[in-house]
């Protein structure tokens, strides 16, 4: 089932949760509502499930205002972020709790609590309680209760917030799997950009109650829409500049930027990600940087190095591959030349943040 | 080497614990031993001794072959239990309102719940002799429509339900507010009602605390004295309840009859203590499950055993 939300405005006292937030979820998609604490990401996912009720606008259900309608008749299903298992229930009961409330007849709760916990590989655990289980076992309770009356749409909280690293890896493999085989639309809300790139179709980024950009991981990583997005997706060098006449003058280097071939100078801001700086021995061309290595920190499939600029004291942070920092043999205190290899330019006075 | 350090280290509390000297130590037992012994040992079984001590046939026709003593043991095997009705009705709806909602008063309405607490039960008593009594507020017009509530079984009700009302609310609201509103809210979501949220979901979360309240409040409830000496009126066989009647009796220099009712009173109240022991070692036998585990006790456990 598709999902629309049009306009919605949330409020808490003074402080506004939604600000004219208008959000379209195609059937079968997963997605992700990515943004830092304070976002309203979760108050979006609340006011979809109808746990919380919308000031303004309205929230469709394929085509099917369901603005007013209770939670309770929206056939959603909710994973709550610390899962919020019935304490006293075994896991079965928990599992069965949608179908007993509908008075489903027992032979057709068992079969479908029984088919429920072999999807999310709990075969066995009926008989056990809440407190007798791992974390990532109550997450996977939690998503199966939810999926017990077969809903229209999955909505989950901060899915793997309370989990160890190690689980919250597997379990987000294990998700995005699941959805391929069930195909529900999904959505889920999460602060953690990585999860949200590896797991979802679509992200959704959200800032102080409105949705900054709106697109498929690549597209939102390849191009974000503003610094704020761009700052949020991860680590980023941020240059200070002027341009003008399609250049840009940031930290004692030029670059070309065609974009602008005003020739009216402005004050620009150029992002460059770790990954896309690249050190040289000597200097390339006039759009390098001298700087001298701070650190080296041989890390997994990249070396991460800590840089710091000759003439603007800027502190650097470069991402290269494990070949290409053999080949350099760096050691902190070399005077090396770093340049960029992509940039992004955005106006300061554009976003004012 | 590791020997001596596993030898070591139970022994460090012991030899804090003896590090006070004896000549403050013992002093200090045979105090609490005293002031225990002297206000609570032996009163407690003086009350039986005095019960018994005309042999136990006497006691049983004390009990059992004088009427009103009959009927006080009655009235109060009513009383108790309509009062420890409304207050779970009255527990669970005011725990519910003050933890589920936010409206302007609220902590107002829990300070009020505390009220009965603090006033003394012969002003609550004379607060509905004064409402309800044939010269009070609404006497005249009660008197007119046929309705007895002071001096009759409505008055004893309503002072012994007024005294006991915090019993049941005050175990809850800490209980609920601990619990929080998650899982009512997943009921919710996958698409309980209301009723059905509360018997599924709610009630079997709270029903340890509301067992709680309702022990103390029943408790409290067979002893009250007070404020339903005054509603009462003490008509002998008609509105007496047990304590009531042990002081009549006790008036009377009945002393034996008198003790035979109260040594009824102080078991029910032994009574009532076992079943307290009993519910603490169960909560606490269930955390110790969940902690064993490896995992975080329920959380509603901890709570339930800060409040006892």
């Amino acid at each position: 089932m598709s999902i629309a939300v049009k306009n919605v405005v949330k409020r808490f006292g003074n402080f506004v949760a939604l600000d004219d937030v208008s959000l379209d979820v195609p059937h079968g998609s997963l997605l992700a509502l990515l943004g830092p604490s304070g976002s309203g990401k979760t108050t979006l996912l609340r006011i979809i499930a109808g746990l919380e009720r919308a000031d303004q606008g309205s929230v469709l259900y394929h085509d099917e205002d369901v603005t007013r309608r209770s939670a309770r008749d929206r056939n959603v299903g909710f994973v709550f972020q610390h899962y919020a298992l019935f304490r006293h229930m075994t896991v079965f009961e928990n599992v069965a709790f949608g179908l007993r409330v509908r008075r489903a007849p027992k032979s057709r709760i068992d079969a479908r609590v029984r088919e429920l916990l072999h999807l999310v590989r709990l075969d066995g655990f009926g008989g056990r309680y809440p407190p007798q289980l791992s974390g990532g076992q109550r997450q996977r309770v939690a998503l199966a209760r939810a999926l017990a009356v077969e809903p229209a749409v999955l909505l989950l909280d901060e899915p793997f917030g309370a989990l160890d690293a190690k689980v919250r890896q597997e379990l987000r493999q294990w998700l995005r799997r699941f959805h391929d085989e069930i195909k529900v639309t999904t959505i889920f809300v999460t602060h953690d950009q990585e999860e949200a790139f590896e797991v979802a179709d679509r992200v959704v980024v959200m800032h102080n109650g409105r949705i900054e950009q709106h697109g498929t991981p690549q597209e939102v990583f390849d191009h974000p829409a503003n610094p704020f997005v761009m700052d949020f997706l991860g680590n980023v060098n941020v240059f200070q500049g002027r341009i003008q006449n399609g250049k840009i003058v940031v930290g004692g280097i030029e670059m070309a930027y065609p974009e602008y071939p005003h020739g009216e100078s402005r004050a620009a801001t150029a992002y460059i990600r770790p990954h896309e700086l690249d050190i040289d021995r000597s200097p390339v061309d006039t759009s390098s940087l001298r700087a001298k290595v701070i650190q080296v920190n041989p890390n997994g499939s990249v070396a991460k190095v800590r840089l710091e600029s000759e003439e603007s004291e800027l502190e650097l942070h470069v991402e290269i591959n494990l070949e290409r920092y053999a080949e350099l043999g760096l050691r902190p205190g070399d005077l090396v030349h770093v340049a960029p290899r992509r940039f992004r330019v955005f106006f300061p006075e554009d976003y004012a943040i | 080497m590791p020997v001596e350090r596993l030898q070591a280290a139970p022994v460090e509390p012991e030899r804090r614990f003896r590090q006070d000297p004896l000549l403050v130590r013992v002093p200090l037992i045979l105090t609490g031993v005293a002031i225990v012994a002297v206000l609570i040992v032996i009163p407690v079984v003086n009350v039986f001794y005095q019960a018994l001590s005309h042999g136990v046939g006497t006691y049983w026709r004390n009990l059992a072959g004088d009427p009103d003593t009959r009927h006080a043991i009655l009235l109060t095997l009513i009383v108790a239990p309509t009062s420890v009705a409304l207050n779970i009705g009255f527990g669970i709806a005011a725990a519910w309102a003050v933890t589920r909602f936010q409206f302007p008063g609220r902590t107002f309405l829990v300070t009020l719940i505390d009220l009965p607490f603090a006033i003394s039960p012969v002003v609550a008593g004379l607060m509905f002799v004064l409402l309800f009594g044939l010269q009070g507020y609404f006497g005249p017009w009660l008197r007119d429509h046929g309705v007895h509530i002071i001096f009759a079984l409505p008055g004893l009700i309503l002072a012994t339900t007024f005294v006991t009302l915090p019993f049941v609310a005050r175990e809850l609201i800490p209980m609920m507010e601990a619990i929080g509103t998650d899982e009512e809210t997943a009921a919710l979501s996958l698409g309980a009602g209301g009723w059905q949220i509360f018997w599924r979901v709610t009630l079997p979360n709270i029903k340890w605390a509301l067992l709680y309240g309702v022990i103390l409040c029943n408790a409290r409830a067979m002893g009250e004295f007070g404020a339903v000496y005054v509603v009462s009126g003490h008509i002998a066989g008609q509105t007496d309840t047990m304590p009531l009647r042990v002081q009549k009796l006790f008036d009377e220099y009945n002393n034996p009859g008198s003790f035979a009712v109260a040594s009824m009173l102080t078991s029910l109240a032994l009574l009532t203590l076992l079943a307290k022991v009993w519910l603490e070692q169960k909560t606490r036998r269930e955390m110790a499950a969940g902690a064993q585990n490896g995992l975080e006790p329920a959380q509603s456990r901890e709570v339930r055993l800060e409040s006892l």
